[in-house]
């Protein structure tokens, strides 16, 4: 029961050899960004808070549900063991991307969220008042909200390192704030509303020289470059599929296999247990142990699609591709009058916070998306951040290796006519 | 499915644009007797609104606001709407401009208000034009001399 299986499934094919990097066929591969919005093609700049999916993983949903669909784990007919192949075989496929040393450190959660979540829950169990908790001043409401409750709930306090007007993290107030009340660091990899890289290697390192533990929340990073768990040496690393070209309601929490094994469970119910008795319960093996109830297989198999799709591009190509659009679309909004961009570090991922004197990020938001393009405009889930630099919020564009520079002219159209109308 | 395009000049009329950039009543007036704060959670819009009030009839109206343009706009155009105006006018617009925006697809709409009739083909858009209307009625309905709590235009979830 419960075996864990790393087989080969037909469905999947196995990481290829990047080719050369065609940003036309890559596009054909993404039906959705080939349509009409408000009369002018669609320039899709809003892949920081969900990017878009490609034939290869629709498909490989649907052929999931057409051909192969039961409940894993459970079944012994046929189709619950293929089931069980292709949602095992995608653990064994996250395990490689991220480069973990075994599927058992791999657990599906619903999102980063939920990942974080069951970190601040279960690891927060363990803690006692008095302890203290480090995040950045820069981190997403996800990797702040269930900190404070963990607060609330046990007595732990939470400590908050600053960053300057940049957007960089002060590392040295970061380091000064470690100390032995320190019992983990929840630190974004990188930030969703600056695009500001964190300096995550000298982060781990300084925590674990004194024997701290760090989750690193990968929302932002992980469709933007190769991720190396081993080499960042973290303990905890959390994502998202859907800001990776895979589907909603899946994410991953990777933990170190030592550390996993001590955390109490975080849900309970069928598949987390080997057995159930009114007398008392035994619970299961890791990864199950974590996972309670019947997963989101498809979900699953649509996040190894979607892993083995950016392989197939590879992930060098993609981030050279998008320090390309970064360093364009940087350019391009600096020669817009009274456009400050929020975010200046010196190491950013492809997205730009932004400001125009006298227009509201919405109001630009709503004359864009009458030009096609679709951009965020708020606080981007980070008040903190908003607050940090004095704004009610900023207009992001944020990019995929999908992405064109004729798109980031469109943006910029779309801004001067903003400007236009609001002058 | 295509959404149909709409003029960006119908959501930002002249008048709209106007109110925008140089709002009306954009004070914190020296006296009041009611006030009251509205918060839109999903874009951040605040809107804060004074209230003076003397034999049911509103004498002086001033707001502060942090918001986009068509919130800035719409609490300015509220304030020259109700500004003297019997308590109970005031209640009656405040339906009204909620009524036209959320159900009747902006018509409805009397004088200058008529120029807000074209946000309610934004979707996105209606709440900043309510926002600071909502924030009007809960600082009607302010004992005098107390703030009220903050409305919303959502369910308020607070966490401390």
């Amino acid at each position: 029961m419960n075996a864990l299986t790393t087989a080969t499934v037909a469905h999947e094919p196995g990481p290829t050899e990047p080719a050369a990097f065609d940003i036309e066929l890559i596009r054909r591969d993404f039906p959705i960004l080939a349509q009409q919005v408000n009369g002018h093609p669609l320039a899709y700049l809003d892949n920081a808070a969900s990017s878009q999916r490609p034939l290869q993983v629709l498909n490989a949903i649907t052929s999931y549900y057409q051909h192969d669909h039961a409940n894993v784990h459970r079944g012994v007919h046929t189709l619950s063991h293929r089931a069980t192949d292709l949602y095992e075989g995608a653990r064994e496929t996250v395990r490689a991307f991220i480069n973990a040393a075994s599927v058992r450190e791999i657990i599906f959660t619903r999102g980063t969220t939920d990942a974080i979540n069951l970190v601040a829950s279960s690891f927060g169990q363990q803690l006692a008042p008095g302890d203290e908790v480090l995040i950045t001043g820069m981190e997403h409401h996800s990797n702040i909200v269930p900190w404070q409750m963990l607060c609330e709930r046990s007595g732990v306090v939470l400590r908050v390192a600053p960053i300057n007007d940049a957007g960089e993290l002060l590392l040295d107030e970061f380091t000064r704030l470690l100390g032995p009340r320190t019992k983990l660091v929840a630190v974004t990899h990188v930030s969703n509303a600056l695009g500001s890289v964190n300096p995550v290697k000298q982060i781990v390192a300084a925590a674990r020289s004194l024997g701290i533990p760090v989750l690193l929340d990968g929302a932002q990073a992980i469709p933007h470059q190769a991720i190396d768990v081993r080499d960042l040496d973290c303990d905890f690393y959390v994502f998202s599929a859907h800001k990776m070209c895979g589907p909603t309601g899946i994410g991953v929490l990777y933990g170190r296999e030592a550390l996993l094994r001590e955390l109490p469970p975080y849900q309970g119910g069928g598949d987390m247990i080997l057995t159930v008795s009114f007398s008392g319960t035994t619970y299961n093996e890791l990864p199950y142990r974590l996972e309670a109830g019947t997963p989101h297989i498809a979900g699953a198999i649509g996040l190894a699609a979607a892993i083995n799709y950016l392989n197939g591009i590879g992930m060098s190509n993609i981030a050279a591709w998008e320090a390309q659009l970064l360093a364009y679309a940087t350019g391009r909004l600096l020669e817009l009058p009274a456009l400050r961009i929020i975010g200046t570090a010196a190491t950013k991922a492809s997205l730009v916070s932004f400001n125009i004197d006298g227009i509201h990020p919405h109001d630009l938001g709503t004359v864009l998306d009458q030009r096609g393009v679709a951009i965020r405009a708020g606080h981007h889930c980070a008040m903190p951040v908003m607050e940090r630099f004095g704004l009610p919020g900023t207009a992001r564009a944020s990019f995929a290796f999908y992405n064109t520079r004729g798109e980031i002219d469109q943006l910029v159209e779309g801004l001067r006519l903003a400007q236009r109308m609001f002058a | 499915m295509q959404a149909p395009a709409h003029d960006l000049t119908d959501l930002y009329r002249q008048i709209v644009l106007d109110h925008s950039r140089h709002p009306r009543n954009q004070r914190r007036p020296d006296r009041f007797d009611r006030e009251a704060e509205g918060h839109n959670p999903l874009c951040g819009d605040k809107v804060r609104v004074y209230l003076r009030l003397d034999a049911n009839t509103i004498q002086d109206i001033a707001f502060e606001a942090s918001g986009c343009a068509i919130c800035l706009a719409s609490a300015s155009l509220m304030t020259e709407t109700v500004h003297s105006r019997p308590v109970d006018d005031a209640r009656v617009s405040i339906d009204q401009f909620d009524r036209a925006l959320s159900s009747d697809n902006g018509a409805g709409l009397s004088g200058d208000l008529a120029a807000f009739g074209g946000v309610s083909q934004y979707p996105s858009r209606i709440r900043c034009a309510t926002l600071p209307w909502k924030t009007l009625r809960a600082a009607l309905e302010a004992a005098p001399g107390t703030a009220s709590d903050t409305v919303s235009t959502e369910p308020m979830r607070t966490f401390r």
